[in-house]
Protein backbone atom coordinates (compact mmCIF):
# COMPACT_ATOMS: atom_id res chain seq x y z
CA UNK A 1 0.00 0.00 0.00
CA UNK A 2 1.32 3.40 -0.90
CA UNK A 3 2.13 5.84 1.46
CA UNK A 4 -0.31 8.24 -0.36
CA UNK A 5 -3.01 6.67 0.03
CA UNK A 6 -3.22 6.02 3.56
CA UNK A 7 -5.66 7.64 5.17
CA UNK A 8 -4.52 10.91 7.74
CA UNK A 9 -4.89 10.61 11.62
CA UNK A 10 -6.21 13.73 13.19
CA UNK A 11 -5.81 15.60 9.89
CA UNK A 12 -2.15 14.72 9.77
CA UNK A 13 -0.24 13.01 6.86
CA UNK A 14 1.51 9.49 6.68
CA UNK A 15 5.26 11.95 6.75
CA UNK A 16 4.38 13.75 9.64
CA UNK A 17 3.18 10.85 11.93
CA UNK A 18 6.43 9.59 10.99
CA UNK A 19 8.89 12.19 11.57
CA UNK A 20 6.77 12.84 15.31
CA UNK A 21 7.76 8.99 16.01
CA UNK A 22 11.39 9.25 15.04
CA UNK A 23 11.45 12.58 17.30
CA UNK A 24 9.70 10.37 19.98
CA UNK A 25 12.13 7.66 19.23
CA UNK A 26 15.34 10.00 19.45
CA UNK A 27 14.14 11.76 22.97
CA UNK A 28 13.28 7.99 24.09
CA UNK A 29 16.74 6.42 23.08
CA UNK A 30 18.07 9.88 24.83
CA UNK A 31 16.84 8.61 27.96
CA UNK A 32 18.12 5.22 27.79
CA UNK A 33 20.90 4.28 30.30
CA UNK A 34 24.55 4.17 29.33
CA UNK A 35 26.57 0.52 29.46
CA UNK A 36 27.58 1.86 33.11
CA UNK A 37 27.79 0.63 36.72
CA UNK A 38 27.77 3.00 39.85
CA UNK A 39 28.42 1.78 42.89
CA UNK A 40 28.29 3.67 46.69
CA UNK A 41 30.65 1.99 48.91
CA UNK A 42 29.78 3.20 52.25
CA UNK A 43 31.10 0.05 54.24
CA UNK A 44 34.34 -0.79 55.34
CA UNK A 45 34.08 -4.17 55.65
CA UNK A 46 36.73 -6.15 54.09
CA UNK A 47 34.53 -8.78 52.67
CA UNK A 48 31.39 -5.90 51.35
CA UNK A 49 34.30 -4.13 49.89
CA UNK A 50 35.75 -6.92 48.47
CA UNK A 51 32.29 -7.67 47.30
CA UNK A 52 32.35 -4.00 45.61
CA UNK A 53 35.57 -4.31 43.81
CA UNK A 54 35.07 -8.20 42.73
CA UNK A 55 32.01 -6.48 40.71
CA UNK A 56 33.89 -3.14 39.71
CA UNK A 57 36.20 -5.34 38.15
CA UNK A 58 34.22 -7.50 36.63
CA UNK A 59 31.82 -4.90 34.98
CA UNK A 60 34.68 -3.05 33.55
CA UNK A 61 36.04 -6.44 32.10
CA UNK A 62 32.73 -6.37 30.70
CA UNK A 63 33.10 -3.06 28.74
CA UNK A 64 31.00 -1.41 31.63
CA UNK A 65 31.80 1.83 32.28
CA UNK A 66 31.75 1.43 36.54
CA UNK A 67 32.18 4.46 39.15
CA UNK A 68 32.61 3.66 42.80
CA UNK A 69 32.03 6.56 45.07
CA UNK A 70 33.90 5.98 48.79
CA UNK A 71 32.15 7.73 51.81
CA UNK A 72 32.25 7.53 54.98
CA UNK A 73 33.69 3.80 56.17
CA UNK A 74 34.28 2.66 52.74
CA UNK A 75 37.18 5.66 52.61
CA UNK A 76 39.05 3.54 55.22
CA UNK A 77 39.59 0.79 51.59
CA UNK A 78 41.22 4.25 49.83
CA UNK A 79 43.47 4.16 53.01
CA UNK A 80 47.34 4.05 52.84
CA UNK A 81 48.27 5.15 55.40
CA UNK A 82 46.96 6.80 59.46
CA UNK A 83 48.20 10.11 60.20
CA UNK A 84 47.28 11.24 64.30
CA UNK A 85 49.18 14.24 64.53
CA UNK A 86 48.13 18.06 63.28
CA UNK A 87 44.19 16.39 64.24
CA UNK A 88 41.50 17.86 67.17
CA UNK A 89 40.89 15.72 69.58
CA UNK A 90 38.20 14.12 67.47
CA UNK A 91 39.51 13.30 64.73
CA UNK A 92 42.47 11.56 66.46
CA UNK A 93 40.44 9.71 68.29
CA UNK A 94 38.69 8.45 64.94
CA UNK A 95 42.03 7.49 63.49
CA UNK A 96 43.13 6.02 66.14
CA UNK A 97 39.92 3.31 65.93
CA UNK A 98 40.28 3.27 62.08
CA UNK A 99 42.30 0.81 60.07
CA UNK A 100 45.33 2.02 58.94
CA UNK A 101 45.35 0.88 55.53
CA UNK A 102 43.00 -1.73 53.30
CA UNK A 103 44.35 -4.57 55.27
CA UNK A 104 43.26 -3.30 58.44
CA UNK A 105 39.84 -3.83 57.44
CA UNK A 106 37.97 -6.07 59.73
CA UNK A 107 35.10 -8.44 58.51
CA UNK A 108 31.58 -7.49 59.06
CA UNK A 109 30.81 -10.61 60.68
CA UNK A 110 32.56 -12.40 63.34
CA UNK A 111 35.75 -10.46 63.53
CA UNK A 112 36.83 -11.53 66.67
CA UNK A 113 39.06 -8.27 67.10
CA UNK A 114 40.73 -9.21 64.20
CA UNK A 115 41.08 -12.78 63.68
CA UNK A 116 38.15 -13.24 61.22
CA UNK A 117 39.93 -10.69 58.89
CA UNK A 118 42.91 -13.39 59.02
CA UNK A 119 41.28 -16.10 58.62
CA UNK A 120 39.09 -14.64 55.45
CA UNK A 121 42.05 -13.36 53.62
CA UNK A 122 44.42 -16.75 54.50
CA UNK A 123 41.22 -18.56 53.10
CA UNK A 124 41.34 -16.97 50.07
CA UNK A 125 44.99 -17.40 49.49
CA UNK A 126 44.19 -21.17 49.81
CA UNK A 127 42.09 -21.03 46.69
CA UNK A 128 44.00 -18.62 44.76
CA UNK A 129 41.49 -15.91 44.92
CA UNK A 130 42.81 -12.58 44.14
CA UNK A 131 43.37 -10.28 47.40
CA UNK A 132 41.50 -7.02 47.82
CA UNK A 133 44.75 -4.98 47.57
CA UNK A 134 45.25 -7.02 44.46
CA UNK A 135 41.65 -5.97 42.94
CA UNK A 136 42.04 -2.25 43.59
CA UNK A 137 45.20 -2.33 41.49
CA UNK A 138 43.17 -3.87 38.66
CA UNK A 139 40.31 -1.66 39.02
CA UNK A 140 42.68 0.94 38.70
CA UNK A 141 43.95 -0.69 35.60
CA UNK A 142 40.52 -1.06 34.22
CA UNK A 143 40.19 2.69 34.66
CA UNK A 144 37.18 2.30 36.79
CA UNK A 145 36.46 5.42 38.34
CA UNK A 146 37.03 6.28 41.78
CA UNK A 147 35.59 8.64 44.05
CA UNK A 148 36.26 10.03 47.27
CA UNK A 149 33.34 11.94 49.01
CA UNK A 150 34.34 15.30 50.09
CA UNK A 151 32.29 16.12 52.70
CA UNK A 152 32.73 12.57 55.07
CA UNK A 153 36.79 12.93 54.58
CA UNK A 154 36.38 16.25 55.61
CA UNK A 155 33.92 15.30 58.19
CA UNK A 156 36.06 12.03 59.96
CA UNK A 157 39.31 14.45 59.98
CA UNK A 158 40.90 12.01 57.49
CA UNK A 159 44.00 14.02 55.07
CA UNK A 160 44.80 13.59 51.39
CA UNK A 161 48.02 12.26 52.62
CA UNK A 162 46.23 9.17 54.15
CA UNK A 163 44.33 8.37 51.26
CA UNK A 164 45.58 6.56 47.41
CA UNK A 165 45.48 9.23 44.36
CA UNK A 166 41.62 9.66 43.71
CA UNK A 167 38.90 12.47 42.53
CA UNK A 168 37.27 13.97 44.89
CA UNK A 169 33.82 15.01 44.77
CA UNK A 170 30.16 14.87 46.58
CA UNK A 171 26.85 13.99 45.89
CA UNK A 172 26.10 15.57 42.47
CA UNK A 173 29.05 13.93 41.44
CA UNK A 174 28.12 10.52 42.31
CA UNK A 175 24.37 10.98 41.10
CA UNK A 176 25.75 12.14 37.77
CA UNK A 177 26.95 8.80 37.07
CA UNK A 178 24.14 6.80 38.75
CA UNK A 179 21.30 8.56 36.22
CA UNK A 180 22.83 6.91 33.95
CA UNK A 181 23.69 3.79 35.11
CA UNK A 182 21.73 0.64 34.33
CA UNK A 183 22.83 -0.73 37.62
CA UNK A 184 23.61 1.03 40.00
CA UNK A 185 24.56 -0.29 43.58
CA UNK A 186 24.97 0.58 47.84
CA UNK A 187 27.43 -1.44 49.40
CA UNK B 1 45.16 26.80 38.56
CA UNK B 2 43.47 29.40 36.20
CA UNK B 3 41.48 27.90 33.27
CA UNK B 4 39.58 30.04 31.12
CA UNK B 5 37.57 29.42 28.45
CA UNK B 6 37.00 31.97 25.79
CA UNK B 7 33.80 32.14 23.60
CA UNK B 8 32.69 33.76 20.80
CA UNK B 9 35.86 36.10 21.01
CA UNK B 10 34.87 37.76 24.08
CA UNK B 11 36.81 37.24 27.71
CA UNK B 12 35.39 35.65 30.63
CA UNK B 13 36.49 38.15 33.75
CA UNK B 14 34.86 38.66 37.05
CA UNK B 15 32.80 41.22 35.79
CA UNK B 16 30.97 38.97 33.53
CA UNK B 17 27.82 37.43 35.25
CA UNK B 18 25.00 38.70 36.32
CA UNK B 19 24.36 37.36 40.08
CA UNK B 20 26.64 36.17 42.37
CA UNK B 21 25.60 33.19 45.08
CA UNK B 22 28.83 33.01 48.18
CA UNK B 23 28.99 29.15 48.77
CA UNK B 24 31.97 29.53 51.30
CA UNK B 25 31.57 27.40 53.97
CA UNK B 26 29.14 25.14 52.58
CA UNK B 27 29.58 21.72 52.41
CA UNK B 28 28.00 18.95 50.18
CA UNK B 29 25.04 18.95 49.61
CA UNK B 30 24.06 22.62 50.44
CA UNK B 31 26.23 23.90 47.45
CA UNK B 32 24.31 22.44 44.80
CA UNK B 33 20.99 22.54 46.90
CA UNK B 34 21.16 26.54 46.99
CA UNK B 35 22.80 26.91 43.75
CA UNK B 36 19.70 25.41 42.34
CA UNK B 37 17.45 27.66 43.81
CA UNK B 38 19.87 31.06 42.53
CA UNK B 39 19.90 29.67 39.01
CA UNK B 40 15.89 29.03 39.05
CA UNK B 41 15.72 32.88 39.93
CA UNK B 42 17.81 33.79 36.92
CA UNK B 43 16.70 34.55 33.64
CA UNK B 44 17.06 32.66 30.50
CA UNK B 45 20.71 32.73 29.21
CA UNK B 46 22.27 34.82 32.33
CA UNK B 47 25.16 33.69 34.38
CA UNK B 48 25.16 32.85 38.06
CA UNK B 49 28.84 32.41 39.86
CA UNK B 50 28.66 30.59 42.24
CA UNK B 51 32.20 31.18 45.47
CA UNK B 52 32.49 27.67 46.95
CA UNK B 53 35.33 26.25 49.58
CA UNK B 54 33.88 22.72 48.71
CA UNK B 55 36.71 21.13 46.83
CA UNK B 56 34.32 18.47 45.70
CA UNK B 57 32.41 21.19 44.18
CA UNK B 58 34.60 20.72 40.73
CA UNK B 59 33.12 17.40 40.09
CA UNK B 60 29.83 18.35 41.71
CA UNK B 61 28.81 21.14 39.77
CA UNK B 62 30.02 19.29 36.23
CA UNK B 63 27.69 15.90 37.35
CA UNK B 64 25.25 18.46 37.90
CA UNK B 65 25.87 20.43 34.76
CA UNK B 66 25.86 17.10 32.31
CA UNK B 67 22.42 15.88 33.95
CA UNK B 68 20.46 19.07 34.49
CA UNK B 69 18.28 20.10 31.39
CA UNK B 70 18.11 23.88 32.35
CA UNK B 71 21.86 24.51 32.88
CA UNK B 72 25.63 24.57 31.27
CA UNK B 73 29.21 25.50 32.97
CA UNK B 74 30.46 28.27 31.28
CA UNK B 75 33.83 27.98 33.39
CA UNK B 76 35.62 26.79 36.10
CA UNK B 77 38.43 28.28 38.34
CA UNK B 78 40.35 27.59 41.32
CA UNK B 79 41.90 30.74 43.02
CA UNK B 80 43.91 31.00 46.26
CA UNK B 81 42.00 33.06 48.73
CA UNK B 82 43.39 34.21 52.50
CA UNK B 83 45.83 31.22 52.76
CA UNK B 84 43.01 28.68 51.02
CA UNK B 85 41.52 27.90 47.93
CA UNK B 86 37.94 28.52 46.52
CA UNK B 87 36.57 27.37 43.47
CA UNK B 88 34.56 29.33 41.21
CA UNK B 89 31.73 27.96 39.13
CA UNK B 90 29.68 29.90 36.34
CA UNK B 91 26.98 28.92 35.48
CA UNK B 92 24.33 29.69 32.26
CA UNK B 93 20.63 28.99 32.79
CA UNK B 94 19.83 27.26 28.77
CA UNK B 95 16.44 26.09 29.64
Amino acid sequence: MELQQSPSVNGKSPQDQIRELEARIASLEERQPDDRVSMVVFSGDLDKVLASFIIATGAAAMGQQVSMFFTFWGLNSLRKKRIVVGKKLSEKMMALMSPDCSKGLPVSQMNFFGMGAVMLRFMMKEKKVASLEELISLAHELKVRMVACEMSREVMGIKDEELVEAETGGVATFLADALKSRVTLFI
Amino acid sequence: MRTCSIKGGETLNDSNFDKEFDARGLACPLPIIKARQEINSLGLGQILKVVCTDRGSLNDFKGWAKSAKNLEIVDQKTEPENGREVYIHFLKRTA
